[in-house]
């Protein structure tokens, strides 16, 4: 028997015909991340080349530098209220749009349309809407007899205000819920109707289970996303007031872009891809428990 | 029997009733955008509001076109969005080809790396790219913005991928028994075929070069060279005693228009996307 060639013809057509994919892997993800490494243990501020110093930049991100833990916190309370709320308005609209009433393709339409909206038109139209004394939300509280706080300019209030805001976009989250209801096996219904649960039932013990891998699809993927939060703040806010909406992310751009310590900001960026990286493990490993998958029974 | 239909007239009436009421609620920050845009001024900071300006002005448009050069700024918007449409399907297609209809050591593997680069952060690798960038004296130019587009795009791989594993495989045999080449059963047989899955690739581009913020911010700092999104932006926060809400509020219905356009034009591209990919737009 011929010996295989170890790399044939036909190998050579199919790495030509990925080579850009592979070209921009090895740098942009193979590079930039062996690169970001190595920023991380060095004092860089582009226009001196990078200088090593060992492990000082992630002394002074644990123990020296006060705002750390702030931001940290910040980035926290915003993903722990803003992904779940954001969940159930999306998993809600999907509940309603999931059933056959004329026109229904245009109230998808209707709520998917905010998460076009480019982040700088919908960032400076929420400065509008937030602003204290004659925005239009403090104005339609008033109608109601409520005297609204100010929002962006109040420490307690401004992290809550992105996170309304943030709630706005839904829409994606909203068509991929949809998309899952409507995978949602009919005679599973049919079934349960048969033996008399109503809906409520129905909702709980066939909609929620039959929905969980999607349910933790958006999950981790909304965690990702909002541990990465940034422009709304840097538009809005620029972190403040007194650092409340000072986000991780938008902590490092400063770091690196602002202040040009690269090394600093790659040793943030680092961390922060560490942190989101036990997140997403942890929900892995907690999913076997939550998450049902209908080939494994 | 009657009492079935009775519940499921209110059933629907109840259904019609949220859906309704929910639309106003996302539509209205739209229609507040819109209303302080064209109202005159005395009437924008009013308590009650008056919701319908009267009388109407568009007097904010022309002020803020040219304010920040529109003309300018959208040809570089555009520039910007065209090349990278044309990278994108270009580098996508062919990697998904290859991905999906060819046979070659190591694909699997990675096919898996490409799928698991979905889960890194842009925020970790963007110091280091731009560090490359700015080396290459690219600083201030639109090539950091459009290069990358013609690397690939995990996403777009993997959903182009998609599509074309549904092409049945004895079209790409019996063109290859005719003597075609790989590239021309792509371009001749696969292309055509896969032409909706481009559209929305190329619609998905589209928007996120479009909404793109961080990349313009950094990348670009010559006003001349701004984006449509960076001229709003900078116009809102370049602002000094009075805001010109009116102003800033035209500004955004200029940048959010060719969106909204695009996407009542589009929208079943956009759902099939969505739904395939779990890209949230």
């Amino acid at each position: 028997m011929a010996k295989k060639r170890f790399f044939t013809k036909k190998d050579l057509i199919g790495y030509l015909f990925a080579s850009p994919w592979l070209i921009g892997f090895a740098i942009f993800n193979v590079y930039a991340i062996i690169a970001v490494i190595y920023y991380s243990f060095c004092d860089y501020s582009i226009i001196e080349p990078p200088k090593w110093i060992g492990i000082g930049n992630y002394i002074e991100l644990f123990r020296k530098d006060e705002l750390v833990p702030i931001v940290f916190y910040n980035t926290l309370y915003y993903t722990v209220f803003a992904v779940p709320l954001g969940m159930i308005v999306a998993f809600f609209l999907a509940s309603l749009l999931n059933h056959e009433v004329r026109g229904i393709s245009w109230f998808r339409a209707i709520f998917y349309v905010p998460s076009v909206v480019p982040a700088v038109a919908s960032s400076i139209l929420w400065l509008w809407i937030f602003r204290p004394r004659d925005g239009l939300l403090n104005i339609l509280l008033g109608f109601l007899g409520i005297n609204g706080p100010n929002w962006l300019a109040s420490l307690e209030w401004s992290k809550p205000a992105l996170i309304i805001m943030s709630t706005w976009g839904v829409g994606g989250s909203m068509l991929i819920f949809l998309a899952g209801l409507q995978d949602v096996p009919r005679q599973l219904y049919e079934a349960a109707e048969i033996d008399g649960a109503n809906g409520w039932v129905k909702f709980w013990k066939i909609t929620i289970p039959m929905m969980t891998p999607t349910i933790f699809f958006v999950l981790v993927t909304g965690v990702i996303g909002s541990f990465q939060v940034f422009t709304a703040a840097y538009i809005m806010t620029q972190g403040g007031p007194g650092n409340s909406t000072m986000f991780y992310v938008l902590y490092l751009f400063n770091k690196a872009f602002r202040d040009f310590r690269m090394g600093y900001a790659s040793a943030l960026a680092l961390i922060l891809f560490l942190v989101i990286l036990i997140i997403s493990l942890i929900l892995l490993f907690t999913s076997e428990k939550w998450v049902y998958y209908e080939a494994r029974r | 029997m009657m009492r079935k239909s009775t519940y499921k007239v209110v059933k629907n009436c109840i259904y019609l009733t949220l859906l309704v009421t929910f639309s106003v609620i996302f539509l209205f920050p739209l229609f507040w955008l819109f209303t302080t845009s064209i109202k005159p001024d005395y009437q924008i900071y009013k308590i009650p509001p008056q919701w319908i300006p009267n009388p109407p002005t568009f007097a904010a448009y022309p002020r803020i076109a040219k304010l920040i050069d529109f003309p300018k700024k959208l040809t570089n918007t555009l520039i910007i969005v065209v090349s990278t449409i044309l990278g994108t399907c270009l580098s996508c297609g062919l990697v998904a080809y290859s991905f999906s209809r060819l046979t070659w050591r190591g694909r699997d593997i990675f096919f898996i790396i490409l799928l698991s680069t979905l889960m890194l952060p842009g925020v970790v690798t963007m110091i280091p790219i731009f560090v490359v960038f700015l080396k290459l004296g690219w600083l201030n130019t639109f090539k950091p913005l459009i290069i990358p587009s013609f690397f690939g795009n995990a996403y777009f791989i993997f959903l182009l991928r998609q599509f074309f594993m549904t092409i049945p495989f004895e079209l790409s045999d019996s063109a290859k028994v005719d003597g075609a080449s790989e590239f021309q059963i792509f371009y001749h047989i696969i292309l055509p075929l896969t032409k909706p899955a481009f559209a929305v690739v190329a619609i998905f581009q589209f928007m996120a070069s479009w909404n793109d913020f961080m990349g313009p911010l950094i990348y670009l700092n010559d006003p001349e060279k701004f984006t449509l999104g960076l001229a709003v932006y900078a116009l809102s926060s370049g602002h000094q005693g009075s805001i010109d809400w009116s102003g800033i509020m035209a500004a955004g219905v200029i940048q959010v228009i060719p969106v909204l356009v695009i996407f009542f034009f589009t929208q079943r591209y956009f759902i099939e996307g969505i739904t395939l990919t779990g890209i949230k737009g």
